[in-house]
């Protein structure tokens, strides 16, 4: 299980590793982590020809709270997200999902930009950036763009980024002091990628939920920001009320059948989150029906 | 560009140049190249643990990191830990616990479990647990690992206090 | 029967005030491996070494059309590319059958395919370079034109007419089947209150050993001498088998077994592409040397426990047990294993349901068949965890179905601790056992009372926990009964040879192997404690078939038993040598005398009169200075194999503790318990350590492992993110006791312990998950018990 031979180039700065992106484009692949892309090149599920290796890019790491925006850069990796003040202040959502992303060595070395490039469906990143409401800053030759992270992600492994493009950051508004915040995710061993999973950003004012973002993963090609959510707010919430969440939820869920869980059980447990989620968000254990109460 | 690469490095303390093909992994040049045998492979795609070595005082996963990735870099491994003594207690530890078998995850074992004792100083079995979930043992049922590294930070905050 | 702490007292020659026997030692080689200097096959390199890759069949069943592998040949780096035709005239092939078996059969294996493929990862080309990657790179342009066959993938249908048979010589798909019938089965059954039946169905899954199986093959040309690195149980068995199929005397193979990565029986096979290593290095003159991959590893290493079994039982009111019933089906693969045969776990499934029971009534039907998946073979504790959940499934359904408590029901008709000796409706005898003590013991342990309590209070706040019991009983110490009388050159029997070196140390030499359980530890504390000579003055040496007596090695649960029972007669033997000729030394008598701290002492009182190594120093260097006649034989040899039973039984008992999310289908173990009896323990803590480990390897079948194929005979989750093995984030702490039956067959009385937690883990877990379910009313019968099995159960999904 060797990866087969490529060429390496070291960028020495993001116009050089656009340079080299233009010059290569489909042949070559971005190392910035590697946590993903090393699997998957020893395992010669996939042969780039050529390696651009953004790892000494400086100006790509770091965390910076400006104003209402919290920045943080492609190659900020997630120990350093785990860890951050700022994020855990501004963004905690974030803090609570990152634990769950692999083990403590992976995430010494993997990279928030990495990790939503690569755009796996059953990881956790994806959905918090469409739970926060987060904007994906891309950089071409042309310039930078920005695209809202519920745009961004496109399906299994693929997004809104060209093969001569860089995912260079991303921007979060910082969470309002009265918001709150929910995530959970169903997975068999600690560390492995959901089966199926919630993030959730969520201002309630008086037991009633006046903004909710319910962004389901793992439970379709792409995070879900569900519809279901406006089921649920500005309403008080009763089982009937949820319930009726539920059928909405299960209707816009197109969810994959794998070696883990079959489509009907994915919408199953995306439901048991709904509930569960609700329930917490409000802290209101009797809405968690179905669950332990 | 397939071409080998020069890369200046220290491992275990010393220098070392070595000219490496950019598919090198990490794991396989310290072990093929450097001939540093501790550092095991176990399934070379990042889950299994056995390779785990420190790079720039951090633990990873050495068969998910290139070789040319470590220029510049401090890479320390199993024989370095255990030459300049810093997990002596720990493997005082496990070898009173009994808590290794055929020895292949152990050297993996030892770094997370001394990167989670460097980082908390008497973590419960709960989070070392956690900690080492992605270091796989098929020989010990774990229990006499989490066993080894639970007594050892209790003695290390006990000499501390 | 007595109760662990207690010295047994037949250990008069090892129950000495310096005795190793009973304690606690760390083992001898635990540095090494701590440090990273231990030397496993993966980190050999000699010089000339060719890295040999495999190209394996993307087909379950195909015929090889044709293979070109000019491309390949031309590539840098690249040293050979063989197919199996160009190797067939180096090895022979062989078939794997046993006589004792009766009437099972197999086609004949090739080490590399040679013109049909007929499972997915056979190996169709082998391809030598210098580097692994390299290799790689030329397996992936050598062209190979497959015609695809059906594949029989379905071991419910391999027997039906209009399924294809994959080796036609052989007539069908059927392997092997036995029957058997003891008692009044019909009669029983049918004066029963209750009869429940079900259908348990077992997940296949695999080994995965974390250092893959790995071997240097060196052919030396000059010498005639073929030098094999292997990490293996069974050194002999290798030398024998690959100097047989290489047309070799025995004495021009070596086999050399040093660190290895785990085993569990993964590493006490035949395998074709080791065959084929070997074969390559001999054809090829120089070293030649496999490490499997980790996809290589799930697509070719043994699978085991894919079986299929129905089960019925019969209860009367009060409990007692009439009778058992089962008939087992099993998918071993293409062919059968190699020296070991692939029937012996559904023989074992047969040998042992029922077996910790009284009921005399007991009809098994098992059958074997063939299909193009991977094949199948021993992995630890063969047959055991499936005749174990069959067996405990089917008495806690019976439990349910009379309202009786689990535990109850067991007491009722384990056998009893005064029934002994005693033999099983299938035959088995049993020399002592111990279940009722183990249950026992278990029971103030879990403080199962309180458990129950705390179960019933939760129930009522909708936390649905659960517990389960399984008692069980586990085949140790084998005579020549379990392969060598089929006809296998698998040796029973394990000799130790020991000698007093020149310093007074001590060097031991054993024929069976290391793999982590503690072999070398064991032998030490045996040696050590007859000799009175510190651990650290005792070094063993094994897994060289050039430098240890002839013997088995380690596997079955039998390295204690077995070779440390040969330890204690050779060590015997060096002492009463030693002492003859301290007794000329001192002019005293050997009755006078007894050997402790490293020197020769007064028997009576303790008082030292010489050192060892200066006795060593005179009957080395000063033989001179001796009375006429003495000669010192400072070096003695014994070996040792069970005659009167042919298998140690053992028992215990098991009990899990879990939640079941009922809304996710997710269990959460909390605690688990074992009771042992493996008669004398030499090291308590390496038998606790081989519970636990066992125990664990149990629990990731029953809620995790499983070799996922397609229709097709395609393995879908050949990789460790998707084959889940435990990790420690999920396992619970697991405490273990023991009751301490020794075995009269040996002096030392031990029995083994390294399968006895593998054996019941599973049953105890599916058992705990069916008690927290039992207010839905769902049962479930199949493991592992993922979410989605429990989801379906309760109708959820």
């Amino acid at each position: 299980m060797k990866a087969a031979a490529f060429a390496y180039a070291r960028a020495t700065s993001v116009v050089n590793a656009l340079e080299l992106l233009g010059t290569h484009g489909d042949k070559a692949k971005v190392l910035s982590g590697g946590q993903s892309l090393m699997p998957a090149m020893n395992l010669r599920l996939t042969s780039p020809e050529l390696i651009v290796d953004i790892g000494e890019l400086a100006e790509l790491r770091g965390i910076a709270v400006t104003g209402s925006i919290v920045r943080i850069g492609a190659l900020t990796r997630h120990v350093d997200v785990l860890k951050s003040p700022e994020i855990a202040a501004n963004a905690p959502l974030l803090t609570e999902a990152i634990a769950h992303v692999a083990h403590p060595a992976v995430r010494n070395r993997g990279t928030i930009g990495g990790n939503l490039a690569h755009a796996d469906p059953a990881s956790e990143l994806p959905a918090c950036m469409v739970a926060l409401n987060a904007t994906i800053v891309v950089r071409g030759q042309a310039g930078e763009r920005r695209v809202a992270a519920e745009e961004f992600f496109k399906g299994i492994y693929a997004t809104d980024l060209s093969a001569q493009e860089l995912l260079v950051g991303v921007e979060l508004p910082v969470a309002s002091t009265n918001s709150s915040y929910f995530f959970h995710e169903f997975a068999r061993r600690q560390g492995d990628y959901a089966i199926a999973g919630l993030a959730a950003q969520a201002i309630v004012e008086k037991d009633i939920f006046t903004k909710l973002r319910l962004v389901f993963f793992a439970v379709g090609d792409r995070p879900l920001l569900a519809r279901a959510a406006t089921k649920l707010i500005n309403v008080s919430l009763t089982p009937e009320v949820l319930a009726a969440a539920m059928i909405v939820l299960g209707e816009e869920l197109d969810p994959q059948d794998d070696h883990q869980a079959s489509a009907s059980m994915r919408r199953h447990l995306a439901k048991v989150l709904l509930a569960r989620g609700a329930s917490a968000l409000l802290c209101r254990p009797d809405l968690n029906a179905g669950g332990r109460a | 560009m397939t071409a080998s690469v020069l890369i200046s490095l220290e491992v275990n303390g010393e220098r070392v140049d070595a000219h490496v093909l950019p598919r090198l992994n990490l794991a396989d040049f310290l072990r093929e190249q450097l001939q540093l045998t501790g550092t095991h492979v176990g399934c070379e795609h990042g889950v299994c643990g056995a390779c785990t070595v420190r790079v720039n005082g951090e633990i990873v996963r050495s068969c998910l990191m290139l070789a040319v990735q470590t220029h510049g870099a401090s890479v320390q491994t199993i024989e370095g830990l255990s030459d300049s003594g810093e997990v002596a207690d720990l493997q005082a530890a496990f070898r009173d616990r009994n808590a290794l078998q055929c020895g292949f995850c152990t050297p993996g074992m030892l770094m997370a479990a001394q990167d989670l004792l460097k980082q908390e100083a008497e973590p419960d079995r709960e989070r070392i647990r956690e900690h080492l979930s992605g270091n796989y043992c098929r020989c010990t049922g774990y229990h006499a690992i989490i066993d080894a590294i639970e007594i050892t930070a209790r003695a290390r905050a006990g000499g501390q206090a | 029967m007595t109760i662990a702490s207690a010295n047994p007292e037949i250990l008069s020659e090892l129950d000495r005030p310096n005795s190793y026997i009973g304690k606690t030692v760390p083992r001898p080689n635990l540095e090494r491996l701590m440090q990273g200097r231990g030397l496993y096959v993966s980190d050999m390199e000699l010089p000339r070494m060719g890295h040999l890759v495999f190209l394996r069949s993307p087909h379950a069943h195909a015929r090889i059309a044709d293979i070109d592998t000019v491309a390949a040949k031309q590539l840098p780096g690249v040293i050979a590319v063989v197919t199996g035709k160009e190797l067939a005239p180096v090895i022979t092939p062989w078939v794997g059958v046993l006589s004792h078996l009766k009437g099972l059969k197999s086609a004949a294996q090739h080490a590399i395919a040679i013109d049909r493929v007929c499972w997915q990862g056979e190996a169709v080309a082998a391809i030598v370079a210098t580097s692994r990657a390299v290799a790689e790179d030329a397996a992936e342009i050598v062209r190979v034109e497959y015609e695809e066959l059906e594949a029989v993938t379905d071991m419910r249908t391999a027997l039906d007419p209009a399924t294809p048979v994959i080796h036609p010589s052989l007539g069908d798909n059927l392997a092997f089947e036995r029957n058997l019938d003891a008692g009044e089965v019909d009669t029983a059954f049918a004066g029963s209150d209750e009869v429940v039946e079900a259908d348990f169905i077992f997940g296949r899954h695999t080994g995965v050993t974390l250092e893959p199986r790995s071997v240097l093959a060196d052919w030396n040309a000059a010498e005639a001498r073929l030098t094999i690195y292997q990490g293996t149980q069974a050194p002999h068995m290798v030398q024998n088998i690959a100097a047989l199929h290489l047309g070799l005397g025995e004495s021009q193979v070596r086999v050399v077994c040093k660190d290895v990565g785990g085993s569990f029986g993964i590493k006490v096979h035949i395998y074709a592409d080791e065959m084929a290593t070997y074969a390559l290095s001999k054809l090829l003159r120089r070293p030649i040397k496999f490490v499997a991959d980790r996809v290589e590893s799930f697509n070719t290493d043994i699978h085991a426990r894919d079986h299929r079994c129905w089960g019925r039982i019969g209860v009367g009111r009060d409990g007692i047990i009439t009778a058992f019933e089962i008939d087992d089906l099993t998918g071993i693969g293409p062919y059968s294993m190699y020296p070991r045969t692939s029937a012996i776990e559904a023989n074992q499934v047969v040998n042992l349901v029922g077996g910790p029971y009284v009921t005399r009534n007991y009809r098994a039907r098992a059958r074997v068949v063939f299909q193009n998946k991977n094949v199948m073979c021993q992995y630890r504790a063969v047959g055991h965890p499936i005749a174990c959940s069959v067996t405990e499934g089917l008495v806690d359904l019976a439990a349910a179905k009379i309202g009786m408590d689990p535990v109850e029901i067991r007491r009722r008709n384990l056998i009893a601790d005064n029934a002994y000796p005693c033999a099983s409706p299938s035959g088995l005898r049993f020399e002592l056992l111990s279940h009722h003590a183990a249950m026992n013991k278990l029971m103030t342990m879990m403080d199962y009372d309180a458990l129950r309590a705390e179960q019933a209070e939760l129930r009522a706040r909708k936390v649905h926990r659960g517990i389960g019991i399984a008692s069980f009983i586990e085949v140790t110490n084998p005579s020549a009964a379990f392969y060598g009388v089929g006809g296998a050159r698998i040796s029973s029997q394990d000799g130790v040879a020991v000698r007093l070196d020149a310093q007074g140390s001590v060097i031991c030499q054993t024929s069976i192997t290391e793999q982590g359980q503690g072999s070398e530890s064991l032998t030490a504390q045996i040696v050590g404690s007859v000799l009175g000579v510190s651990m650290e003055r005792v070094r063993i040496i094994l897994g060289d078939t050039d430098n240890t007596p002839y013997g088995g090695g380690t596997w079955a649960s039998r390295g204690a038993g077995i070779g440390g029972e040969a330890a204690l007669q050779a060590a015997k033997i060096l002492r009463r040598n030693i002492l003859d000729v301290a007794a000329a030394i001192l002019q005293s008598s050997p009755n006078e005398l007894d050997l402790a701290g490293n020197a020769i002492v007064n028997a009576s009182d303790g008082s030292p009169r010489m050192e060892l190594r200066e006795l060593a120093r005179i009957a080395y260097f000063r033989p001179d200075t001796l009375p006429p006649g003495i000669q010192p034989e400072l070096m003695a040899t014994r070996h040792f194999v069970p005659r009167e039973y042919p298998f140690a039984f053992t028992n215990g008992v098991q009990a899990s503790w879990l939640e079941v999310d009922t809304d996710t289908g997710f269990v959460k173990l909390l605690r688990h318990w074992v009771v042992e009896d493996c008669g004398t323990m030499i090291n308590p803590q390496l038998v606790d350590e081989q519970i636990r480990g066992g125990v664990v390897q149990g629990l990731g079948a029953a809620l995790l492992e499983k070799c996922i194929y397609d229709e097709r005979g395609q393995l879908t989750n050949a990789n460790m993110a998707d084959y889940l093995v435990p990790m420690s984030g999920e396992m619970p702490d697991i405490d273990v006791g023991h009751v301490v039956s020794p075995t009269s067959e040996t002096e030392l009385g031990a029995k083994g312990a390294g399968e006895a937690g593998t054996a019941g883990a599973a049953a105890a877990v599916a058992n705990a998950v069916n008690d927290a379910l039992r207010p839905f009313g769902a049962v479930i019968t199949e493991i592992p018990l993922t979410p989605r099995v429990i989801l379906t159960a309760l109708g959820r999904i």
